[in-house]
């Protein structure tokens, strides 16, 4: 048997058939967090804070209690106050429960505070007005400059780790610091040197399904959970250690998922739903409303950073400098390293010096958003880099490939890049119509480059085959993007057996091992990798049974177009066998045949990318229009290019939510002002332009069809790309994030 | 709850008139079933009033004035072939609320008894001199449509009174109007600004003009000096800039997070001259 490692020409990959899930989305037929029912079931709903800070007094619940049509009511006292930590899991689970139901403090407005069971989710909702809940007041902060003063109110004593130097406030709870060379030396090399600050709001990733599960967990300490996330092992280990059970006695299954960006890789009203099955020992479905999941579960850390970047005439870097605060909410997490590491990414520096701070703040607890802590940093380098080449006269295009990054090249975070993409993707920006096409007057161009890690995990797959020759590939990853067509066209490419013979599943937690969230761009890179080497697997047993029908030795057999064929014309004279010839009798010739994988695929391969826009300015009014735009990235290699360039699209338009009108809005009391679509302003159909799409090969050497995962980087370099193009179309610097059409029109009237 | 359809106005009123607590009437439901699911106000008594005779019907009277139903849609507003062309502005207007979905149930009733100071039908209509029928337990007045707001979420109907036809005045010779909003979307959006601009030539001159404005006061305003500052031009520059700084000047708005007391104050006087120019193109004949 013969497999290459290495593969590059495809019968497969690269084409683009319908995805499988697509008439189940369309018809409804398709079940998403909120569309299972089970008999008997309750419906929960939770009190939340009305307060940014505050002590938790007292909670009577005996009036809830006593509702006819109410069968439990929960606090913090119904969950597992000491659960059986993992090892270096302790303070994660602890913050995850602070958060999923609040302890001796209410930490943000929306905090989760008591829940209830009932009959209906009329009742369940009204009986909450039942419960009484005595706060005493405490002072709040949700700003992260302020939250930093030595002023500001105290989130949590001693939440800070190791890595905070000494002399900062109690609210910095984790430091990053990196870099290489000497920056006071580059910049006095420097011709010209911009230093400058930026600012972004908080937003959220804003999918189209709000949270829901179902739990049932009897007092024989054995539960099920359905629910729609991003990973439901680890659902399945947070839930498990809230309601202290054992992690196996939980059987997680995913539902279909209406969107995820991240959002959906923690628990929120999973075990709350688990402790009021508990007590009430019925099965209990919680949904939450719109207002909820803005309030209450994990939206961007909002930053504040500082710039400074130094440059030769020619265009080349001398030195760059910067220090990004991220505000997570009021627990440990903002991704300030993240931020911190990603910003320079895209360039070959020989003085680069990066801090990241992870403040604390009375906000919900941040989380992951497509490459989290990457876009507002690109805005502020990008930004920054853009204003050198105004005032040098440079072309920015130019300008980032003198200093762009290669294969060798030293990163500001500290690897030696292996084979990337960076100047593919910049070559192809000016090879592009769109960099050479006129602007009109009122009109601006904005570029900029991105950059993300990319991510392995832990996975698992299991292939197995039917006696039919049709195949059946169970992952643990939920298809967030497309995923289940990529996995059926990589396992189709090994097999050599059509697309359409091969059903993929996302497997629940009892009935494969144990995978990684769908989150770090990993799901075609590793799951992918995962499904090739389990159909190799597979395949591997499929010559088995060949080899002995035809009773020549295994290696004298290979695959090869769904058959197996002798290897060479000394194997013996065979017609090729296909592989439903070999299935069709493998009960009786040594069993059923299966394939699997299990490991932490270690070769994501970082990914870049380049966008190009263009946007109008109404000076009048301040208004922004995104007239063009188009998506230039590095996918190593395209599974299913329509998913690709989905991706792409996505976070472009992500990004021009974030860019214009995306925030989160405090009010002077701590409480959140726009928990409704129709005040958080996401980009509607009309707002948009088409999102033009460059896919960008360059193969990633770690994985066998050279994949890269595509679901972040594209995130990344909108917030710049647009605040350059709006800059300069409006001819002042925006350093303020969403650019409001009130901000743009005050920044005109500042500037004359 | 009790929910009650009546099958006259007169009905409806005396059902308002002796109900306790929480009252609302019912018309297309944009407002009250959005409250109501999202637990902001749950009535005591609901009253449907889409079963009464003649509600949905756009009535073209004999003096080319109009009348429409309390019930009568955006979407059928925009549909009908005569409506749109006497009142391109007002009907522009209405068809700017919402989405497709809800301009197939939201009426111009429910708009102005909403009391939103950023309705965007009522600057429309109040630039128009659209009137109201009111019946109470007195019988029936008309009221015009700038007297029924009277603050956020408020109006001057008494209990026991609800709004039973809205009256559009016959178009005329060279009228035109137009309501410009701005919003920092494409669609699907509350008005930050808007402004409904109404007038009539005698050649190129401005002879007549009402003037009104959204979301920049605790009512929709109908500015007499905007009216002023173009009437006896011909929408030259001067007039424009004038009706800006009236626009602008009449502005009394609050800082929240739609937009700025600057912002609004600006844009005001901005859209105030896209709209009289819109106008004003209209009452010319252009078909804009």
């Amino acid at each position: 048997m013969a497999l290459d490692d290495r593969k590059s020409d495809f019968n497969f990959v690269g084409t683009r058939p319908d995805r499988p899930d697509g008439l189940d989305k369309v018809t409804g037929r398709a079940k998403f967090g909120a569309d299972v029912s089970a008999p008997g079931m309750l419906h929960g709903a939770i009190l939340r804070s009305p307060h940014a800070h505050a002590r938790i007094v007292r909670i009577n619940t005996a009036k809830a209690e006593a509702h006819q049509d109410v069968k439990a009511v929960i606090t913090r006292a119904d969950f597992s106050d000491k659960p059986e930590f993992r090892p270096g899991l302790e303070g994660e689970f602890w913050n995850v429960l602070e958060n999923v139901m609040a302890g001796e403090k209410a930490l943000y407005d929306g905090h989760a505070v008591a829940a209830v069971a009932a009959t209906s989710a009329l009742a369940a909702r009204d009986a909450l007005k039942l419960i009484e809940v005595e706060y005493e007041v405490l002072p709040h902060v949700t700003d992260v400059d302020k939250a930093m003063a030595p002023d500001a109110p105290v989130i949590r004593e001693g939440a800070a780790d190791y890595s905070v130097p000494e002399g900062m406030h109690p609210n910095v709870v984790r430091y990053h610091e990196s870099g290489h060379g000497d920056v006071e030396a580059g910049f006095a090399e420097a011709d010209l040197i911009v230093e400058d600050s930026f600012v972004t709001e908080a937003t959220h990733q804003g999918y189209i399904e709000p949270h829901a599960c179902m739990g049932s967990l009897g007092a024989d300490g054995r539960g099920e959970l359905w629910c729609t996330t991003q990973g439901h092992w680890y659902a399945q280990k947070y839930c498990a250690a809230l309601v202290g059970i054992e992690t196996a006695q939980l059987r997680v299954t995913a539902s279909e998922i209406g969107g995820g960006f991240g959002g959906k890789t923690t628990v929120f009203i999973e075990p709350v739903a688990l402790a009021l099955s508990r007590k009430a020992n019925r099965p209990v479905k919680v949904v939450m409303s719109r207002s909820e999941v803005f309030r209450a579960t994990g939206p961007t850390a909002s930053a504040s950073m500082d710039i400074k970047i130094g440059m030769k005439k020619d265009g080349t870097i001398t030195a760059a400098e910067g220090i990004f605060r991220l505000q997570g909410g009021a627990f440990p997490g903002a991704p300030g390293d993240m931020t911190a590491m990603c910003a320079f990414a895209p360039y070959n520096l020989t003085n680069v010096r990066q801090v990241g701070y992870d403040v604390m703040a009375n906000r919900p607890k941040q989380a992951a958003y497509r490459a989290p802590g990457a876009p507002m940093g690109a805005f502020a380098v990008e930004s920054v880099l853009d204003e050198l080449c105004n005032q040098l006269g440079l072309d920015p295009v130019e300008v980032r490939l003198k200093n762009a990054a290669y294969e060798g090249t030293k990163a500001n975070y500290g690897p030696t890049y292996p084979r990337i993409g960076l100047v593919e993707t910049l070559e192809a920006a000016k090879a592009h119509p769109h960099y050479a096409a006129p602007l009109k007057p009122g009109q601006g161009r904005g570029i900029s480059c991105g950059f993300w890690f990319n991510h392995g995990g832990e996975t698992s797959v299991s292939l197995a085959l039917s006696e039919d020759g049709s195949a059946q590939v169970m992952v643990g990853t939920p298809d967030i993007g497309g995923s289940r067509a990529s996995m059926a066209l990589m396992a189709a490419e090994v097999l050599g057996i059509p697309y359409e013979n091969i059903r993929v599943t996302i497997a629940d937690t009892a009935t494969l091992g144990y995978n990684d969230v769908s989150h770090g761009s990993r799901v075609t890179y590793a799951s992918g990798l995962a499904t090739i080497k389990a159909a190799r697997h597979a395949i591997e047993r499929l010559c088995e049974r060949a080899a002995a029908k035809w009773g020549i030795p295994v290696d004298a057999v290979k695959w090869e177009n769904g058959c197996a064929v002798p290897s060479g014309p000394n194997a013996g004279d065979f017609d090729p066998m296909p592989l439903a010839d070999i299935t069709a009798d493998m009960g009786a010739t040594g069993g059923p045949i299966s394939g699997h994988f299990e490991a932490t695929p270690e070769g994501a391969g970082v990914s870049f990318g380049t966008h190009i826009v263009d946007a109008e300015v109404d000076p009048e009014t301040g208004k922004t229009s995104i007239i063009r735009y188009t998506v230039i990235q590095d996918a190593g290699k395209a599974i299913h290019p329509d998913y690709v360039e989905g991706q792409y699209q996505g976070g472009a338009v992500q990004g021009i939510g974030w860019a214009l009108n995306e925030e989160y809005i405090y009010g002077e009391d701590g409480r959140l002002q726009n928990s409704i679509f129709l005040d958080y302003r996401i980009p509607v159909a009309s707002d948009l332009p088409m999102i033009d799409t460059v896919i960008v090969e360059v193969p990633n050497p770690g994985h066998p069809f050279g994949v890269r995962g595509v679901g972040e980087t594209g995130i990344v370099p909108p917030l710049a790309a647009i605040a350059n193009a709006v800059s300069n179309a409006a001819g002042v610097r925006m350093r303020q994030l969403p650019m409001t059409p009130p901000r743009i029109l005050a920044a005109l009237k500042d500037n004359g | 709850m009790d929910y009650h359809s009546p099958a006259s106005f007169a009905e409806a009123s005396a059902l308002a008139a002796n109900a306790s607590g929480i009252t609302r009437f019912l018309a297309g439901g944009t407002d009250v079933l959005v409250q109501l699911r999202s637990d902001l106000v749950t009535p005591d008594t609901l009253i449907d009033i889409k079963k009464i005779n003649g509600v949905s019907d756009i009535t073209r009277n004999a003096d080319g004035s109009w009348t429409l139903g309390v019930a009568v849609t955006g979407a059928e507003m925009s549909e009908h072939s005569g409506l749109g062309r006497d009142w391109p502005g007002v009907v522009e207007a209405m068809d700017l609320v919402g989405s497709t979905q809800v301009q197939g149930r939201a009426t111009l009733t429910g708009n102005l008894c909403n009391g939103s100071p950023a309705a965007d039908s009522v600057p429309a209509m109040v630039a128009a001199g659209v009137t109201v029928m009111v019946t109470g337990p007195g019988g029936t007045r008309e009221v015009a449509v700038e007297d029924i707001p009277t603050g956020p979420g408020k109006t001057a109907l008494a209990k026991g009174e609800l709004i039973s036809a809205v009256n559009i005045p016959a178009r005329g010779e060279r009228g035109g109007d137009a309501y410009l909003r701005f919003i920092p979307r494409t669609e699907m959006d509350i008005a930050v600004v808007g402004v409904g601009v109404n007038l009539r030539l005698d050649g190129d001159t401005i002879t007549e003009a009402r003037v009104s404005l959204g979301a920049v006061a605790p009512t929709v305003l109908l500015v007499e000096d905007c009216a002023k500052a173009i009437v006896g031009s011909a929408l030259d520059d001067a007039a424009l800039d004038a009706l800006a700084s009236a626009a602008s000047a009449a502005c009394n708005p609050i800082d929240d997070k739609r937009g700025t007391i600057e912002f609004r104050t600006e844009v005001t006087g901005v859209l105030a001259k896209r709209a009289a120019k819109i106008a004003y193109a209209r009452a010319k004949g252009e078909d804009l």
